[in-house]
């Protein structure tokens, strides 16, 4: 193979891809004078010599390799000569300006706090609408909306798959009137409103851009996200209706729509939460995340849109887990990855296409059954990195998320969290602390270079929908998740009330409980719908989402029309279920 | 090995509705694979009758349900009414999940054989299918 056809790979399906730049392994200018890296080698010499000689004879280290969660092997001390190669103006610089490693603002918290979004949504509208007047009440900034499993899989609440699961895991929903019901009240042109979907999310934005209509708010003035990654559904979350590819063209059609009418909206929020969740490490998340961002702007740039016409308004969703440096480390190192790849790969000009904003949420897979009120402590841990890492917003989990959905008492915790963090610690007044810790810094390079490997891996078969067709992604996952769960076991990991410092006879706590006359009443009222609207602008409008589906133009605007007509979240699906075809996992493991 | 040996066990892993969380059920699957049982993985987004079809189709000895999204109190009945219909009531069902502890008890009236909740080590799994369940062949 010719150096050309190594550095472009060609998919069987597009045109040449350019390969994600790698991080720079040697620095233009160095950081550090070469005599001074001589006399800091010679001190750390005769240190380890003497005073770490002497040390380890009397009590030799608790483990003989240590590593962070994510593998990557941390030494008896870090110092200026570790970071010999480091560039600082080049690869950490300063915040709001490339490569962005310290953070995507100039002035990060002292400008603005970040955005307490606190994830809701259960039972019927009604219910998760109580629940946001509370939750903005209590000094909430931002909504975000969880939805059920049946309006996720793209299913009515009186279908035969949504047995058990209307309002269970979010709110349920099937047609405009549920939306009207679920954002009464709430000025939609004030607040900004971020809603979790993801293979049904067309639907929901029609919906949202509807009732803002109903409100007196133009499209053009509505501000938030929607989730719609569904890369991440095929690698992680396994919530999806049709194939990955017909659904990667949806997603591109809410980025292009958005791109055209909502300029304030992000139109997809790029996920390592869910991945992170499914078991991968910090390292894969990082990778696997990225990786899906750039199959995106590949995808969109491909069908000809300027990637400066939609790249600002893409933004990300990272986990927060247990490791606290590694974790800060995590999203300055992305900021970087993503800019550096922005540009390079992709010639993006503006400043906005190359700074990578980001949503966090602590880990819900780290808070444990046992001892449940050590998950506040936690969760305060988690959320602490995320704002040390420069997160845009943050969700908090409750104490009692492994049980169920969180009590009002329980999520109250957890927003009070943040604002202990935001008003009292002292974190909001200075902009990336941890900017120049030999260790921080450390873990910054390793993780770039560590992600930027899977990246490459996955560029070489050709992206990441060509990737997660190949089962690639699932598959480290699955083995991260198991080696996690032997480490538990065998006790190489420890874990505060479950394998260590256990206690007896522990209290029960309160926890959320959802009816099923939320299901029965949520039955009753699409009934009512389905017969008082018209049928044949139905029909129609199901129509016109069908040719726009099958002739590959953009569904989002007949959608718009579709659920304004009353047509239902699960007719719509059906529609892209006959056009695209079903989704099936095998089930290997 | 002696023709007379008993047979491994035979045991499903099965994801019920709409919950796509197969993190638990993967790595349950593997373990009792590791501990020696032959393991059936349903995948995901699985119906009642589609998991009690399976079960009945591979002769399995148990059925383990994994459930993340709250609809246990729904699915689990299903899954074991539909077993006693198809004349298969002596397969043993358990399972594990986001499940709170007050509605373990109810689970176990309705006929579940054991519950684990989360923090729930696979070697307690794996010990309580070696104490409780039996090959089907030799129950019967």
């Amino acid at each position: 193979m010719g150096t050309k056809a190594a550095k472009q790979q060609r998919t069987p399906e597009g045109p040449a891809r350019l390969p994600t730049p790698t991080a720079p392994e040697h620095a233009e200018h160095r950081s550090y004078a070469a005599a001074e890296i001589a006399r800091v080698l010679a001190e750390r010499e005769a240190w380890s010599r003497e005073e770490l000689a002497e040390a380890l004879s009397r009590l030799p280290r608790r483990r003989e390799v240590f590593t962070t969660d994510s593998g990557i092997p941390i030494p008896d001390v870090l110092d200026p000569a570790s970071r010999r190669d480091a560039d600082y103006a080049r690869d950490v610089g300063y915040p709001g300006r490339y490569p962005f490693t310290r953070g995507p603002q100039p002035t990060m918290y002292r400008g603005r706090l970040w955005t307490v979004r606190q994830f809701a949504g259960f039972g019927s509208p009604e219910d998760t609408n109580r629940r946001f007047k509370y939750l903005l009440q209590h000094g909430m900034t931002g909504l975000s909306t969880a939805f059920d499993m049946p309006a996720l899989m793209g299913y009515d609440p009186d279908h035969p798959m949504s047995r058990g699961e209307v309002g269970k895991e979010g709110v349920s929903v099937a047609t405009l009137r549920d939306f009207e019901v679920l954002f009464d009240g709430i000025p939609l042109g004030e607040v900004t409103t971020s809603m979790t979907i993801n293979a049904s999310a067309v639907v929901a934005l029609a919906m949202y851009v509807a009732v803002g209509e109903q409100q007196g708010v133009p499209r053009a003035r509505l501000g938030g996200t929607i989730q719609a990654d569904m890369l991440k559904e095929y690698i992680a979350q396994k919530e999806w209706i049709v194939p990955p590819r017909p659904a990667v063209k949806l997603v591109c059609d809410m980025i292009e729509f958005c791109a055209k009418e909502m300029p304030r909206w992000n139109p997809v929020s790029i996920s390592g939460y869910h991945i992170r969740e499914a078991g991968a490490t910090a390292v894969q998340e990082l990778a696997f995340t990225l990786a899906d961002g750039l199959e995106y702007v590949q995808q969109c740039v491909d069908r000809g849109l300027d990637v400066d016409a939609f790249a600002p308004r893409l933004s990300f969703f990272w986990d927060v887990h247990n490791d606290f440096f590694e974790e800060a480390a995590k999203f300055r190192a992305a900021r970087r990855i993503w800019a550096r790849a922005m540009k390079e790969r992709f010639g993006a000009k503006k400043r906005e296409s190359l700074l990578l904003r980001t949503h966090a949420q602590t880990a819900g897979v780290s808070l444990t059954a046992q001892q449940p009120y050590n998950n506040v402590v936690r969760t305060t841990l988690q959320a602490f990195a995320a704002v040390l890492g420069g997160a845009q917003s943050l969700h908090t989990n409750s104490l009692d998320e492994t049980y169920a959905l969180p009590t009002e008492e329980a999520v109250t915790i957890a927003m009070r969290t943040q604002q202990i963090i935001a008003h009292e610690s002292g974190a909001a007044r200075v902009v990336d602390p941890l900017a120049g810790s030999y260790y921080v810094e450390y873990l910054t390079d390793e993780m770039e270079r560590r992600a930027l490997d899977h990246i490459r891996r996955i560029d070489e078969m050709g992206g990441m929908i060509r990737a997660v067709e190949d089962g690639y992604p699932q598959r480290e996952i699955a083995e991260s998740a198991y080696r996690y769960q032997r480490d538990i076991e065998s006790g190489e990991r420890t874990v505060v009330g479950v394998n260590a410092f256990k206690s007896q006879d522990e209290e029960p706590i309160a926890i959320l409980k959802i009816d099923e006359a939320v299901a029965r009443a949520q039955v009753e009222r699409l009934r009512s719908v389905r017969s008082s609207r018209a049928a044949p602008r139905v029909k129609d409008t199901l129509m016109v989402v069908e040719r726009a589906a099958r002739e590959g133009s953009n569904v989002v605007p007949p959608v718009i029309e579709a659920v304004k007509a009353y047509a239902t979240l699960g007719e719509i699906c059906d529609v892209f279920r006959k056009v695209f075809g079903v989704y099936r996992e095998d089930g290997r493991f | 090995m002696s023709p007379t040996k008993e047979r491994n066990l035979r045991i499903i892993v099965a994801k019920p509705g709409l919950d796509g969380h197969d993190r638990g059920a993967k790595i349950i699957a593997r373990a009792l694979r590791d501990a020696g049982f032959e393991v059936i993985y349903t995948g995901l987004h699985q119906t009642p009758e589609m998991i009690v079809a399976t079960a009945i189709q591979e002769d399995v000895d148990a059925v383990g349900l994994s459930i993340m999204s709250g609809a246990h109190m729904t699915l689990f009945p299903a899954v074991i009414d539909l077993l006693r219909e198809k004349g298969a009531g002596e397969v043993a069902v358990f399972g594990g999940g986001i499940i709170p502890q007050d509605d373990v008890p109810k689970l176990k009236e309705k006929g579940v054989a054991e519950v684990f909740l989360p923090g729930s080590s696979t070697q307690a799994i794996i010990d309580w299918i070696r104490q409780n369940i039996r090959p089907r062949a030799e129950a019967a």
